[in-house]
């Protein structure tokens, strides 16, 4: 809630201050508990309406009938009508069911593509997720999805191994290698306190440049090729698919959902989860608690590191087989951190709201292609779901909703510590 | 400036954040210089070329004409390999005497350093100092307006990761405006317009509703992206000449000034927008240092509640000043279309507010240092397209990686821990 941080994040006149203050990440996992479900609904809802909006707008025929609006207004209706649902159902049957296909089996193929769409954003979302936990921001997505695709990536197509373990040794080495490049930044900020929001920025060119000249020159470049580009997987590497050829859906989905099991196994199961969320919550504390608050930074990358490079590697032996470029990691990298606000950092969260932005990508495209609207206006609304999720007074001022009796009472709590504090 | 703490005086009664003030011994400069010396005598002796580098320091348009300067470029190489091992030795020498190499001397060595990696990539090729210097400048302009408006905003105790959507949202604007009134000033008014939005909608989320602000930045980011791609699809592209044929500024040449050698052509034959900018960056300093106004901003952010219990109202504090910081942010976003590109693309700033970002913490919080980070990131650029176009020995994506090696390297190892502004990304909740 709104005001429950507020004994705990300001310190008391005289106290010295500490450095670095106690995770944002808590109040925003409270938040998210204290507010109903409702609010979520009409987060979305509000969000599809600007959407709407903005898509009425820009409709040329909407346009053309405003002209003549005083004469015959119900044209008008007509086109904004015509404009956005024609959108909106090209956006749910470009990601959930299309009921224009005859058989139930063709008209779900949209809802595999959403779980494909989602698979990476939920892997990546959960590595982004997990250094929130820690207090720690990492925005180094699209470079540690870049190394492990291409570690991993030059063992699917370069090295011989039986099936499967061959998938196995390329899967390992992916996440070696997001791990290694996200816990390069651990130990840049343990051993120098170097913040990682430069370096994970500075490591995201350096392994795009680094990937481009390895697809240029180096061992990734297809022989006989000018295009940087990789040689195809080889098939004992690729995971397999989960519905028969038929969908594109791949083992990668269930590699997501054991991610997130395991993720939240970490967080809320585990002693090294403990202490993350220790020093997350307050480095100054859990230092005097006895936790090495510098070891759980670099554990903390390392392990947010491999969760991305799982995505990386997820793309490249799962969704594009046929040999990935320095663009593969398309911004999931960036856009896992929206899924992570989404989830509001909880594996569980992540999951969900991956899936969520995984309909989204996979609607938007059929959107733009059947109906013009470019896909663009997918970012709007994903960008405004999480800011209304995020700001609930908002949405129930907007819908005149009274205030919720749970969130009263903690906000009551504090503000008593509070007075009592002064 | 209490963030700044560069020479250690062992009884400073001014240095509160360290207790006792017992010097401790940090290897971490002269770690990182000798990672450079090491790299330095590897490319300048080990993998020498030889030749002559030219360096050009006029063009062909200047009043004073100076000569050219021909370095033998083997001779200089080991003469700047010695020099950058004294300077190492030094601070070794430095370290033991319980004292830390100064700032200059680390310049000294940075400028060695680049002086002589310039001769070895150029050898038997000249290399247009004033044009890269210009380049630089051109490449840095939005990046410092950038690093100017995060730094406000920081100061002031917001957070301000938006930084990419105002310079977005800055360009967008500035161009439809300026096309359909073909008037770059109304254009630049616009951008400083569309930059204050996106400030109010951090603001208000993060002051009103108390929303975490780094959740406000980065959403706000695609959702500019969004929008401009958006309007862009939908609106401008469609017409084009109409919407998105900004006139662009005309460049100045101030009198006098412009002819100094090698200054005068790179800092004043620049438009509009780039002697704004200049005045933003010393009126930004001067007034967070020097004045009222600073005063009660810092104080906002290093600690509210005692600046509450003065008198001063947090919230509008805050608000008002995230709002011009995000003025200041559009000014940058304008400088794409108005001054550098002349047109709108999708997503046009490429991340440059985030580079702005990395020169914001780079400058520990400090408009002048700021400033000089996003110089950095601009020469750094720059020297990549100035040395692909006379032929660079190493393959360009080295080349396009260096600046972003090297800003880690001195992240890591010269500037260290970094302290913001104490309540930086916390809401003030007044009980």
């Amino acid at each position: 809630m709104s005001t429950t941080q507020g004994s705990e994040t300001e310190p008391r006149a005289g106290v010295v201050a500490p450095t670095e203050g106690p995770s944002r990440w808590n109040r925003m996992f409270r938040e998210i508990t204290t507010g109903s479900a409702i609010i979520s609904v009409l987060a979305v809802v509000l969000a599809l309406v600007v959407g709407a909006v903005m898509i009425a707008f820009t409709n040329k025929d909407v346009q053309a009938s405003a002209g003549y609006f005083f004469s015959r207004p119900g044209d008008l209706l007509a086109a904004i009508w015509n404009a956005v649902s024609g959108a909106y159902s090209a956006l749910f049957q470009g990601s959930i069911y299309n009921f224009r296909r005859p058989s139930f089996a063709a008209g779900i193929k949209p809802l595999t593509e959403t779980l494909t769409f989602a698979t990476p954003l939920i892997m990546a979302g959960l590595g982004v997720a997990l250094g929130f936990r820690v207090g720690m921001f990492n925005i180094g997505g699209r470079g540690q999805m870049l190394i492990a695709a291409a570690l991993g990536g030059w063992v699917g197509f370069a090295v011989d191994l039986p099936a499967g373990l061959h998938l196995i040794v390329a899967l390992v080495v992916g996440i070696l290698g997001g791990a290694l490049w996200g816990g390069l930044v651990g130990v840049l900020k343990a051993r120098t306190g170097a913040h990682e929001v430069i370096t994970t920025i500075m490591l995201n060119y350096v392994a795009f440049y680094l990937v481009s000249y390895l697809l240029r020159e180096g061992f990734l470049k297809t022989p006989g090729s000018n295009n940087p580009k990789s040689p195809a997987t080889k098939v004992t590497a690729v995971f397999p698919d989960l519905l028969g050829p038929n969908y594109i859906l791949h083992f990668g989905f269930i590699l997501a959902i054991l991610a997130t099991i395991f993720t939240w196994w970490l967080l809320s199961r585990s002693n090294l989860g403990f202490q993350f969320r220790a020093v997350g919550l307050n480095p100054n504390a859990a230092r005097v608690a006895g936790i090495s608050v510098k070891r759980m930074y670099v554990y903390a990358m390392m392990l947010s590191g491999g969760l991305i490079g799982l995505a990386g590697i997820n793309q490249v032996l799962g969704t594009t087989t046929s040999g990935f470029g320095a663009g593969l990691d398309s911004g999931i990298g960036f856009d896992a951190i929206t899924v992570a606000l989404l989830g509001r950092s909880k594996p569980w969260g992540v999951f969900w709201a991956g899936i969520l932005f995984g309909a989204f990508k996979a609607g938007g495209f059929s959107m733009q292609a059947a109906e013009g609207v470019p896909i663009d206006i997918v970012l709007v609304v994903q960008s405004l779901i999480v800011l209304f999720i995020a700001a609930p007074p908002l949405v129930r001022a907007i819908f005149r909703l009274p205030e919720p009796g749970a969130g009263r009472r903690t906000t009551q709590v504090n503000v008593t510590q509070e007075v009592a504090a002064k | 400036m209490s963030t700044v703490t560069p020479v250690v005086q062992p009884a400073a009664p001014t240095a509160p954040e360290t207790p006792d003030f017992e010097f401790v011994k940090s290897w971490k400069v002269t770690i990182a210089l000798s990672i450079f010396t090491v790299f330095g005598i590897l490319l300048l002796v080990v993998f020498g070329r030889d030749g002559i580098s030219t360096m050009r320091l006029s063009t062909s348009s200047d009043l004073i004409q100076l000569p050219d300067v021909e370095l033998p470029t083997r001779l200089t190489g080991i003469v700047i390999s010695v020099l950058l091992l004294l300077i190492t030795a030094a601070s070794v020498w430095l370290v033991q005497a319980q004292a830390k190499a100064p700032i200059w001397l680390i310049s000294v060595f940075a400028v060695l350093l680049l002086i002589g990696f310039l001769s070895w990539a150029a050898a038997d090729k000249a290399i247009p100092v004033p044009g890269l210097l210009f380049g630089s400048l051109s490449l840095a302009v939005p990046l410092i307006f950038g690093a100017l408006g995060g730094v406000i905003s920081e100061r002031v105790g917001v957070v301000n990761i938006a930084i990419e959507g105002q310079l977005l949202a800055g360009a967008f604007t500035s161009a439809m405006v300026a096309s359909l009134t073909q008037q770059p000033l109304l254009g630049l008014l616009a951008a400083m317009l569309a930059g204050v939005l996106v400030s109010m909608v951090l603001a208000a989320f993060s002051i009103k509703y108390f929303v975490d602000q780094v959740i406000v930045g980065v959403v706000l980011n695609v959702l500019v992206v969004g929008l401009t791609g958006f309007l862009y699809s939908q609106v401008m592209a469609p017409n084009a000449e109409l919407l998105n044929q900004p006139p662009r500024f005309e460049r100045i040449n101030i009198p006098l000034l412009s002819e100094i050698p090698i200054i005068g052509p790179v800092f004043f034959r620049q438009t509009l927008i780039v002697y704004i900018m200049y005045v933003a960056v010393a009126v930004v300093f001067y007034g967070i240092f020097h004045t009222k106004w600073g005063l009660r901003l810092r104080s906002v952010g290093e600690h509210p509640q005692a600046a509450d219990t003065v008198g001063i109202n947090v919230a509008s504090t805050r608000f008002w000043n995230v709002s011009i910081a995000g003025a200041i942010v559009g000014l940058g976003g304008a400088y794409f279309t108005l001054g550098s590109v002349g047109a709108f693309g999708k997503e046009m700033t490429a991340g440059a507010g985030f580079i702005a970002l990395a020169a914001v913490i780079f400058g520990r919080w400090d408009p002048i240092r700021a400033t000089l980070a996003a110089l950095l990131f601009g020469f750094a650029s720059n020297l990549q397209n100035v040395l692909s176009i006379i032929g660079s020995p190493v393959p360009s994506e080295f080349m396009l990686m260096l600046p972003y090696l090297v800003t880690i390297f001195a992240v890591a190892g010269l500037v260290g821990q970094s302290r913001g502004p104490a309540a930086s990304g916390k809401p003030y909740i007044k009980s």
